[in-house]
């Protein structure tokens, strides 16, 4: 539908040249821009709405202690409907505009087709390299077969996720039987998988009792899942689904009166606490580099006060991505560091660096780009301080996993420029 | 064995019975008018988002009949000032004009409720198990639900074949020009079949919207089956949207409950698992289930174009 587009071509066409005729005159106010590809519609754009005003905050906050350089940084919204075919045009059009980096989180089919598209530009675009800054999309292969080096990854990656989850679930002598619900795509694969092996190495009579695996963002009456769970006879759930996948199956298992514990990836992901409400109490578990009530927990008062500014500014979401406080600090960091923002020198500078986090001292692994970092295992409690979403209901930490403890070997072998 | 099927038939049921809600309105819109309707999921979406905002103020039982009320009302705005215009240009028009507007109706949907879900809960009064089933609850809700879609179908139907005003609509909707002829308001009672639908559709919202999740993506999650009932049951015809809600709910829940392959079903032969049709042959019912619906319109599309009750052809 190409009559569709125009008026958007016709802006971005004034947009691109108003920024050519501004460029020559003032090379140093150029803002640092950074091409936000996520699906700002469709089913899942209530969470790539979210991401975007993270990624604004953290860009308002650097910008108003004088930015990055002396530019301030600009955060592109691109919607790519959560499509990765989509992506890889949207990528093509950030990198037509100039744009040298480029972020995306949701889907690690997307940011699969990302790496390769963004490998392919760089290779053969040498002076218009692009760096993938990717804050949330957690399939181990990202940074094992497929890793590039113009790729990072700030969440843990989910084998590192499942590390810790399954370090901890070990522990709970009442878990003996577990159901595996995912959604039917490379995530929730590589769940299914780790999830079996690694139980199995480390509690040999935990009895995998289900694995199912659901089409993703389609599910619509999650019961009859739910009755599979039942008749299992599971104790535990582990699924990694986010978005209304997540709220769907937890809100279906509590109408069916399913007492059991739902060991998530997102259960406090954006969206999710409102819309399963107290049914997730005591129940509804997560495993995250960070979450609301670390705050009080770890006595972080200046990180606190970033959380409650940002709830101020969008009284309807939290501060849920702890890791695009991270990458947009490391980003300005590399910049600086390397005096451009060029691809090759920025990833030089992001390689192995070390960042004092919140949380923590956080390293960008040299090898992988993965990011090693301190995890949380938490539960879903009435009475954490920081309800999630205004759900009246927040996360309380159970365990607090070190990053020498929240690691996974990488068999990355980087091509390096 | 009997739990499963048992299972399967009580949830089939009741998702059939939600997806009837959704559809009978298009039945009406859609069957009967003739009128391409894409944006009938978003009228299904202000329903939801209706009764939450309303329900604020005055609970959720005056919510359920205010909240149709006001889906309604937008619905005849609708047609009144804009299909009535684009209808005399025939369907692509009127396809492109329901498009844009389902669009429309979402951006509005997120500018003023945002993306986030909105905490719309079931009241308090329906929330208890009702009875036990093999060791799983059935909440009370989900059996208002099934009372909601009976009642629906009931009234629908003693409408549309019992009394005056449906004969009105039935002669509007087949000879406009001898109803017009006889001195009825042939638009007028397009615009009111129009509201009617909308407003359907906004009551299967008040109720979806608390067992589903309602957020600014939940029209496009049902934009797509809503027409697959309506094609199935046969076009105009109600108890054909309700035999074919029913039939889409329990197939689809009995494929996800009980695990069969082609491969399982015909035993005795054996397929190579390096032959190009093994996928197909060992592809279980888990993997089939979310396409079933959309398979069983090609079918209904192919070998019986009119559908399950239909009159004429689709």
């Amino acid at each position: 539908m190409p009559s569709r587009n125009k008026p958007g071509i016709v802006a971005g066409a004034l947009l691109a040249l108003s920024f050519s005729l501004t460029a020559s005159a003032q090379q140093s106010e150029d803002p640092v821009r950074i091409a936000y590809i996520e699906p700002l519609s469709g089913a899942f754009a209530n969470v790539g709405d979210a991401g975007l005003k993270h990624f604004r905050f953290a860009a308002d906050m650097i910008n108003q202690d004088g930015g990055v350089m002396g530019r301030k940084f600009e955060i592109v919204p691109m919607d790519n409907k959560q499509s990765a075919s989509e992506s890889t045009q949207l990528l093509q059009r950030a990198i037509d505009e100039g744009i040298p980096f480029v972020t995306q989180g949701n889907g690690s089919n997307v940011a699969g087709a990302l790496i390769q598209a963004v490998d392919r530009n760089n290779r053969r675009n040498k002076d218009n390299r692009v760096l993938f800054l990717n804050y949330a999309a957690v399939d181990p292969a990202l940074t094992n077969d497929q890793c590039s080096f113009y790729h990072f990854r700030f969440d843990a990656s989910s084998d590192i996720k499942l590390e810790a989850l399954t370090n901890y679930m070990a522990d709970q002598k009442d878990i003996k039987k577990v159901f595996l619900i995912n959604q039917d795509y490379s995530h929730g694969h590589v769940i299914s998988e780790l999830a079996k092996k690694m139980l199995k190495e480390k509690r040999s009579d935990i009895e995998i009792v289900g694995d199912v695996l659901h089409p993703i963002g389609q599910v619509r009456d999650f019961s009859p899942y739910v009755a599979r769970i039942k008749q299992s006879g599971a104790d535990s759930v582990i699924s990694g689904n986010w978005g209304n996948d997540l709220s769907l199956l937890v809100r279906a298992a509590d109408n069916a009166g399913l007492d059991v514990d739902f060991y998530t990836y997102y259960g406090g992901g954006l969206g999710t606490p409102a819309a399963v409400g107290e049914r997730g109490e005591d129940s509804l578990h997560q495993i995250t580099v960070w979450h609301a009530d670390v705050n009080v927990d770890d006595n972080l008062s200046d990180y606190e006060t970033w959380f409650t500014d940002f709830k101020e500014r969008h009284p309807e979401i939290d501060w849920y991505y702890h890791q695009i406080y991270n990458q947009m600090y490391m980003l300005k960091a590399a910049i600086e560091e390397a005096g451009s923002t060029d691809a090759v020198p920025v990833a030089k500078a992001l390689e192995g660096m070390t960042f004092e986090s919140p949380t923590g001292t956080i390293t960008l692994r040299e090898k992988d780009h993965q990011m090693i970092q301190p995890m949380y295992v938490s539960v879903m409690d009435s009475d954490a301080k920081y309800d999630a979403d205004n759900s009246g209901l927040g996360f309380r930490t159970l365990a607090k996993i070190p990053a020498e403890q929240a690691t996974v070997p990488t068999t990355c072998d980087m091509q390096r420029p | 064995m009997l739990e499963t099927i048992a299972f399967s038939l009580l949830n089939g049921l009741l998702y059939g019975m939600l997806l009837f809600m959704l559809s009978s309105g298009l039945t009406l819109i859609f069957g009967m008018m003739g009128v391409l309707n894409f944006a009938h999921a978003s009228f299904y979406m202000l329903g939801a988002y209706f009764a939450y905002t309303v329900g604020l103020v005055t609970g959720f039982w005056a919510a359920l009949f205010l909240a149709p009320i006001l889906v309604g009302m937008i619905g005849a705005a609708v047609e009144r000032f804009g299909l009535r215009h684009v209808h005399q240009h025939g369907h692509v028009p009127e396809l492109l004009f329901t498009f844009g507007l389902a669009y429309v109706i979402d951006e509005l949907v997120s500018l003023f409720w945002g993306t986030v879900p909105v905490p719309y809960r079931m009241p308090e009064s329906l929330d208890f198990t009702l009875f036990t089933m093999f060791g799983i609850d059935y909440p009370a809700f989900k059996v208002f639900i099934l009372a909601v879609s009976v009642v629906m179908f009931v009234a629908l139907y003693i409408l549309l074949k019992k009394t005056r005003a449906g004969l009105i609509i039935q002669g509007s909707l087949s000879r406009p020009d001898m109803v017009s002829a006889l001195g009825h308001n042939v638009p007028q009672v397009f615009m009111w079949v129009f509201a009617i639908g909308c407003a359907l559709a906004g009551l299967g919202g008040v109720v979806g919207g608390i067992h589903l999740v309602t957020e600014p993506g939940m029209a496009f999650l049902m934009g797509p089956i809503v027409f697959v009932v309506v094609v199935l049951g046969g076009l105009g015809s109600v108890p054909g949207a309700l035999i074919a809600s029913i039939v889409i709910g329990v197939l689809q829940t009995l494929a996800l409950s009980v695990d069969f392959s082609l491969a399982g079903l015909f035993s005795g032969i054996e397929v190579s698992r390096e032959s190009f049709f093994s996928t197909l042959w060992y592809m279980d019912s888990l993997r089939l289930a979310p396409v079933l619906p959309f398979l069983l319109l090609v079918l209904t599309l192919i070998f019986r174009p009119r559908g399950l009750m239909g009159k004429r052809e689709a």
